[in-house]
């Protein structure tokens, strides 16, 4: 039997025509530059368009949650740091947060602020990486990711100086923040805020009109709000589908009821609406960060009564979850009253936001699912954890 | 009504600025000529943990007791430590334990700065250090006792703040002990 005989399947293409051919199956990754790590899909092509796309994942699996429950609820915290490595400093205040709800702990009032503060940074230097790689995925090969990474360097420049690590902060801990802010930090920090704005202006004037990017983006990978919501996906994804749901407006957490921002939502849900709705979060997390810079109290940074070594809280369970960059970010525990959690679960939120990528990439062009992938969003070290 | 191709235009004149610009300030120009121009450091910088030593003699003047809770809370479990069994004057004169071995495996070592957090006796701090290659995956990797034993004032030139604070800290103990070794043998008769 030759490979004809069975691999001529008569299919129907996206406008119902016939389409007769043989069918491709090409694996796509893992050390594909546009995966964004170790990521693979197996896509079935007709001609260039996909009819099937697997997505294959778990090379970058470290056991994170085994790891969880056999270290102590401290030894976890460095861990968060390398799932999403991005944001590292939002993964630690999501677990910070459930060890404080399982707990019991309160936090000061200026920790709160320097969360805040340090997690909208954070925010702003995803979102410009995103913003970055999106176009390198297009073939604007380094102008829009250079200028984004110039802006980003700022900013980590402010990590480091707080936290001692550029990317690995591991900066948060149970009641507080390690340490407080060096002398000049918050004039550097102004700073940098204050020449945020022009600097998305270019971005803007750069993107967000040009021809070519339209082309690729508008219409491309549409995701439908009801399939979203069905789906499980969050943050700006789900945004940028038009379902308003923010966790930093639903659940209030840490101090975000004192901030006004709004919430940006996008009409069509393709690529391009997902793009533009992270530049404008850009611009509402410059409206929390200008008064929390302005505001900050004076005060300790860490609950004097909490424990560093031999924490054991009482047994019980707890979720906790914060608005992370990528969407909701929830951790949960359980305790049995041993130094280790019992259970260590991790919501992901871009390994729940890749599981729609099939459908966003069926009866498109191969050129497509690198740039639909590429406003996922996804960083592997979450997504297979 | 959007004439085509305005977009782009747009933004080859962005990219113009943005190429002038990098000529004229830093605000465009972010990165140095690395080897040749250094940015300057910086105090909360951290790479892998040594331990600091008081006084001349390394051997001496280590302050590590053993107490090993470092050890036991390294989230990787990167530190060995093996107990001596006999006690040692230490640079003061002082009877203490002190580690036989004490191994730091800086390729399983991720930076996290517990062991430094929760240090009792500020016996173990962060490096700076980062220019760190090695030819070897193992050996040279494996920092024995000797490599990681730093003097204090090596500790107080990369990170001036905390070492202050340190210092101050350490020499109100040491006042305070020697206060009242003062004050003991008077009680005495």
């Amino acid at each position: 039997m030759s490979a004809r005989d069975f691999q001529v399947i008569p299919r129907l293409g996206p406008e119902g025509e016939a389409l007769d051919g043989e069918q491709l199956e090409i694996s796509m990754g893992p050390q594909h530059p546009s995966t964004h790590g170790v990521f693979r899909m197996d896509l079935l092509l007709d001609g260039e368009r996909v009819t099937r796309l697997k997505p294959v994942f778990g090379y970058l699996h470290r056991n994170h949650e085994k790891i969880g429950e056999s270290t102590t609820y401290l030894g976890s915290m460095p861990y968060t740091d390398r799932l999403d490595y991005f944001c590292s400093l939002t993964n630690n205040w999501a677990y910070a947060l459930t060890v404080e709800k399982l707990a019991g702990i309160q936090v000061p009032e200026r920790a709160e602020y320097l969360r805040v503060i340090t997690a909208e940074l954070t925010r702003l230097q995803n979102h410009l990486s995103l913003a970055g790689f999106l176009l390198q995925d297009m073939g604007a090969s380094g102008t829009p990711l250079m200028y984004a990474f110039r802006e980003r360097e700022k900013i980590l420049d402010l990590f480091e100086s707080l936290t001692g690590a550029r990317m690995m902060c591991n900066y948060m801990r149970f009641g507080g923040c390690r340490c407080d802010l060096p002398a000049g930090w918050l004039e550097q920090a102004r700073a940098v805020v204050g020449e945020f704005p022009r600097f998305l202006d270019e971005f803007q004037a750069l993107l967000d009109e040009n021809e070519i990017l339209m082309s690729r983006t508008q219409g491309v990978g549409v995701l439908s709000a009801a399939l979203a919501v069905n789906a499980g996906v969050t943050g700006p994804m789900l945004r940028a589908s038009g379902v308003n749901y923010d966790i930093r407006k639903v659940d209030r957490y840490g101090i975000y009821d004192r901030f006004e921002f709004r919430v940006p939502l996008g009409d069509h849900g393709d690529v391009y609406d997902r793009y533009l709705v992270r530049v404008l979060e850009m611009r509402e997390s410059l409206k929390i960060l200008e008064p929390a810079l302005r505001d900050l109290p004076a005060g300790p940074v860490l609950d004097p009564k909490t424990k560093l070594r031999g924490f054991r809280p009482k047994p019980g369970e707890a979720y906790g979850r914060i608005e992370s960059p990528k969407g909701e970010l929830g951790f949960f525990l359980i305790s049995d009253g041993s130094p280790n959690p019992y259970r260590y679960r991790v919501r992901p939120p871009s390994f729940i936001n890749l599981t729609i990528l099939e459908d966003l990439c069926l009866g498109r062009q191969v050129a497509d699912v690198v740039v639909i992938l590429g406003s996922v969003d996804i960083v592997l070290g979450e997504v297979d954890r | 009504m959007m004439i085509p191709g305005q977009g782009i235009l747009k933004g080859l004149a962005e990219t113009a600025r943005n190429f002038a610009g990098s000529y004229v300030g830093r605000r465009r120009l972010v990165t140095v000529p690395y080897p040749e121009e250094r940015l300057a450091p910086k105090e909360a910088a951290r790479n892998f943990p040594f331990l600091v030593y008081d006084g001349d003699d390394w051997e001496k003047g280590l302050r590590c007791v053993a107490c090993q809770i470092c050890e036991k809370e390294c989230p990787p479990k990167c530190i060995t430590i093996i107990k001596d069994t006999v006690r040692k004057p230490d640079h003061l004169g002082k009877l203490q334990f002190q580690p036989k071995r004490f191994d730091i495996d800086i390729s399983v070592c991720m930076s996290c700065q517990i062991c430094v957090e929760v240090c009792p006796f500020d016996a173990i701090k962060m490096d700076t250090e980062f220019e760190l290659s090695a030819t070897d995956r193992f050996e040279q990797l494996l920092f024995r006792k000797p490599q990681l034993a730093k003097p204090n004032h090596y500790f107080q030139r990369i990170h001036p703040v905390e070492s202050a604070e340190v210092d101050a800290r350490l020499g109100a103990e040491k006042a305070k002990a020697e206060a009242k070794a003062e004050v003991l043998p008077k009680a005495k008769p």
